[in-house]
This record gives C-alpha cells, structure tokens and sequence, in this order.
C-alpha cells in the first residue's frame, strides 16, 4: 500500500477500510434511513432491542456515503452495542469523532449523518413501542436544536455554537409555518449554498412547516 | 517498487516533460535578463528573441501569427482578461455577455463577477451530453450582447462543443467569440484561419509544460482592454515582467505534442470505457462516446460515492478525481454533471479519468481491475444497491 496523505487518521482509515456491522437486520426493532440531499450521502441503520433490559443487542448499518461517513458508521454501531437505548442516544458527533481520532472539520457534516441515524432508530423504536407519541411544534428552541446538526465546514461546529445564525423568524401561513433563517455569511461564500441546503433539509421535513427561506447577510 | 503511481488525473495537471525542463533552464540560467528593446544590451535582447521565437511557435500551432498571441500566468488569468477586457473594452455597444452553465470557474464566476458590476449575463443551459443549444444560443443573442464565451471542450466530460457553428453564429451576429481551449489546445486541431474565433483560452501545464504560464490568442483588432495595470508588456495588454523561461518552456510542450500520441491517448481512453461497461454493471458514461477529447474519460458508478472509490483507489497508488461534493472545495456536487441534468446520484459516483503522455495501456488495465473490485465491495455496503 502505498502512503496516505489524506487528512485522516489511521483509525479513520481503518473503520473505512474495514467497516463493522455492515448489513440490514431483518425484522428490526428500530430503523432509521438518514439522507443529505445537500452533501448527497446517505445512511441506513436498523438495530434490535432487547425489550426488559433496554439495551442493543445488534445493529447493523448502511453507507452511500464518503470515508468520513463510513467510518463513523461503524464507530457508532461499535459504541452502541450493548448499551441501553439511553446511553446510546448520549452519543454526538463529537463522541464519535474522538472515538475515530478526530475528523477534518470540513467532514464533520458527514458524522453528523451517520449519529443522526442511530438517534432517529432509536426514536424509531420508542414511537413503535409506545415510549413516545406527541408531535412536537416547530418552534425556535426546536430550529435551533435542529440546527445544532448543522455544521459550519469553517470549524467542524455546529452554525449555533458558531453564531452563524444571526436570525431565526416563524411565521403562520394558512397551511403551514414559513421560517426565515439569516446566515452570517456572504451568499458567494465558498460554503454559502451547503449551509443553505443542510438547513433547509434539517427543518422542511417537519409535517408543520410548509417553506424554510434561508438567507445571507451581504457585508 | 510493486506499487507504482499511476497518475490519471491529467487534466488537473501533468507532469513536466524533462526536454521541457531542459529547454527551460538557460532563461533562468543564462539568459536570465528581461526582454528588453532592441536597443538595450545584448541578454536582453537574447531573451527578447527566445519570447519571439515562443510566441511564433505558439501561434504557429493555430495557424495564428505571432502578435496574435499574450501571454498571462495561466487559464485562470486569460479567461478572466478575455472576459473582463472585452466586456469592458465595449460598453458602448452594450453589456451583454452569453456563457454555457457547464463552463469552468474562470470564466463562469468572471461572468458572476461581471453582474455584479450591473453587466448582464445568460447562462446556457445544456442537454444531456453537454451540448448547448445553438438555436437557443441563436435566440440569447441581443443587440446588447457584446461577447459569446463557450468552452471548446468541457473540463470534467471532455465534451467537444460544435465550435464551428457557434463561431459562424457569433460572426453573422456581429459578436465576439471567447472559447475556453484549455482542454483541446495540442489536443485536438484549431486552425483559426477558418474558425473564425475572436479569443482563445491557452494552457501550458495541462500538456506537460510548466504552470504559471498561459496564453491567450487574440484576433487583430478585437477591442479588448487590459484588466492588470502596469507596464506596456504583451501589446498592452498584459504588463509585468515576461515570464520568458516559462513561455519557452510552453512553446517546447506544444513543439512535443504529435498527432499520434493524440491517438494513443484516445485509445487509452476508449479501452477504458469498453473494459468498465464491460465489467461493472449500473454505470453510465458522462459527455457524449465520440464527441469528447482524446484524454477524457468520465464514468458515474451508481449507488456508490466518489470519495470513498478515490480514497481506496489512492490506497492502491491511483490517482483520479470524483464530480462527489464530499470531494469538492464547496462541498458542492459539480456543476458539470448537474448541468446534464444528473442529480446528486450521478455526480455523487462519477469518477474522471484524464490521460496524458506517460500513462501505458497496462495501467488501464489494472485500474479497471482495481476499480471494479472497489465498486462491487462498496456496493455491498451501500443501501441503495440491494434491490
């Protein structure tokens, strides 16, 4: 093999190379499939739940995705296993990440994908098993949680924890709430339009909002 | 080493031919001075012959003449001069510029550079090979339009536009044509005695010369402003000292290029393509099967992810590039493959492969190899392909 000089660390390359708990589990207990329009990537995960003790007793994933994604794939199904489905909703990005050594911050968009599957099985399992049921309304505490999976690929945070949201504005249209979200960045920036498209996937899904209108502050 | 480097990203960059280098080295050496008037001192006017004598060869090759040629630093630089000099040579004809949707940055952000200025700009778009419309093309030009700039051929799928006819539309319309030639110049025939183009984008690095050195070609009399300010070097156009070793060097690399390495290269380049159809299922060839430059080949392997095949493929030692956003410097997918109407899938999974003078037919071969034992692995891993 010849050296690599990409930005990876040898672990990274490593769960890349030879991903863990690759597959699909049949009859799942839990499964969640997660999608990037923006970035294009795509992660599937399925898992099985012991019902008295609560913990994962398997999981299994699925990547369309870059090295970045793939790897976290297979930490996060690694660090799941047997844990209850509590301990296992504790694990971020971050987590994951320092478990693999560390991710360009450019990538962390990536792991993001991948975390946010294991917590959407989870959640997946709680709807089915009755553990959860109301619907939650978009309000901003719930858009700017959501947008703490947004990633500013400056720095490898989140657009919250980076104040590159200067502005967040719901409004109640007749079928659905219209959110207008500011971006503290030129609209030709290098990033502008994945930011705008990561945010607009993060929020559009929900059954109430109807438009998500993100915009960019010129200086 | 087993592990030899197999480098098929050529039209990134190429590696320098040695005969280039060597024909380089007596203008940083020897004849170092700057090209000076014939009335200065003898070095000076050494290396005002060997930039003469560049020149001549350069244009020679489009069966241009010598005055027709400025030098610049490179593609970047005499796309963005042909752009910005004519626009702004001519604003009293009108402020109008046309380009194609699928042209490459310099020229593409130029134009966006230019709107933001209060010019006017009309993005082309393209069909499904990468072809523009001509009738479409026809019908975007206004009296206003000053410049048409459409690429010869395309960076990423190698498509070859009908230069042709776009350039007999401009000349009947009475507007400027600009072609971005970076990819085909030494690769494939221009003679601009009967294309009637008005500016052409030249590159050195992409045919094994040296970087920071490009051209671009100039037709007598096209009104055309300088966008660097300075000295009168270039006819005016382009000031700053001569880069007199790099301009020799571009003129050796064009000297070296032959119509059978041309050949060669496509045929590089069709065994490719013939060996991954025949050997990978789900894939699809971006730009059109002939229509494309001698060194391009762009294959999208569904269900799987640029990144991940570049990285393994680097594992391997092999050296290409992926239309994949989680590749690109804006996280953007790329806007060739979108401008054929591919969705994020097709840019997602497609794979340029790019050929130049030190690429062997075994390589191709064992590319293919590697190339489908990685896609089948990622396909197994991959949710999209278990249907």
């Amino acid at each position: 093999m010849s050296k690599i000089k990409l930005p990876y660390t040898k672990k990274v390359l490593e769960h890349f190379k030879n991903p863990r708990n690759v597959g699909e589990i049949e009859n799942p207990d839990g499964k969640a499939i997660e999608g990037s329009p923006a970035c294009g990537d795509m992660v599937q995960l399925t898992l099985k739940v012991d019902e008295k003790t609560k913990r994962i007793t398997d999981i299994k994933f699925k990547s369309y995705g870059c090295a970045s994604n793939i790897a976290t794939g297979s930490i996060i199904t690694e660090m799941a296993k047997g844990k209850t489905i509590d301990e296992a909703k504790k694990i971020s990005w971050k987590s994951a990440s320092e478990e693999l050594g560390g991710l360009p911050a450019v990538k962390a968009h990536c792991s993001v994908l991948a975390v946010s599957s294991l917590r959407e099985a989870i959640r997946n399992y709680e709807e089915r098993h009755g553990i959860i049921h109301e619907v939650e309304p978009t309000t901003e505490e719930v858009v700017k949680r959501r947008l703490r999976h947004v990633m500013n690929p400056l720095t490898g945070l989140d657009v919250i924890r980076t104040n590159l949201i200067s502005n967040i504005s719901i409004k109640n249209g007749s079928d659905g709430k219209i959110i207008e979200i500011t971006v503290d960045l030129p609209e030709d920036h290098q990033f502008a339009n994945n930011v705008k498209k990561e945010i607009q996937e993060k929020i559009e899904h929900r059954k109430d909002v109807k438009k998500v209108i993100v915009k960019f502050l010129n200086n | 080493m087993a592990n030899e480097l197999i480098y098929l990203d050529n039209s990134a960059s190429t590696r320098l031919d040695e005969r280039v280098l060597e024909a380089m080295k007596q203008y940083y050496f020897d004849t170092y001075a700057v090209a000076t008037s014939e009335f200065a001192y003898t070095l000076g006017i050494e290396a005002r012959e060997a930039l003469d004598d560049s020149r001549e060869k350069i244009a020679k090759k489009l069966e241009a003449t010598a005055e027709e040629i400025v030098f610049t630093s490179g593609s970047t630089e005499s796309s963005n001069l042909a752009i910005k000099g004519v626009l702004r040579a001519n604003k009293k004809k009108g402020k109008h510029i046309i380009v194609s949707t699928i042209e490459d940055f310099p020229v593409l952000n130029s134009a966006k550079a230019l709107e933001r200025e209060g010019y006017k700009a009309t993005y082309l778009p393209v069909d499904g090979e990468g072809f523009i419309d001509l009738e479409a093309l026809q019908n975007a030009i206004t009296p206003e339009t000053v410049l048409i700039s459409i690429q010869h051929a395309n960076q990423e799928i190698g498509t070859l536009q009908n230069i042709q006819a776009i350039a007999e539309i401009s000349q009947e319309k009475k507007v400027l044509f600009h072609s971005d030639a970076t990819h085909t110049f030494g690769r494939v025939a221009i003679n601009i005695e009967k294309l009637p183009v008005d500016l052409l984008t030249l590159s050195a690095h992409t045919i094994h010369g040296p970087r920071g050195i490009g051209a671009l070609f100039v037709r007598k009399n096209t009104p055309i402003k300088k966008h660097l300010d300075g000295g009168f070097q270039e006819f005016n156009l382009r000031p700053g000292v001569e880069n007199i070793p790099g301009a020799v060097g571009f003129a050796k690399a064009v000297e070296l290029i032959t119509a059978e390495e041309n050949e060669r290269l496509k045929q590089l380049r069709d065994r490719l393509i013939d060996k991954v159809f025949k050997q990978v299922p789900d894939v699809t060839l971006n730009g059109h099967r002939t229509k494309r430059t001698p060194q391009n080949a762009n294959i999208t392997f569904h269900f799987v992810e640029g990144e991940s095949i570049t990285l393994h493929l680097d594992m391997h030692g092999i050296a290409v590039s992926t239309g994949s956003a989680c590749f690109s410097k804006s996280l953007e997918a790329s806007h060739v493959i979108m401008g054929i109407g591919g969705d994020h899938e097709r840019a997602h999974g497609s794979i340029r492969f790019t050929f130049g003078r030190f690429n062997k037919q075994k390589e191709v071969d064992k590319v293919v190899e590697i190339i489908s034992e990685i896609v089948k692995n990622l396909r197994e891993i991959s949710p999209l392909s278990n249907k």
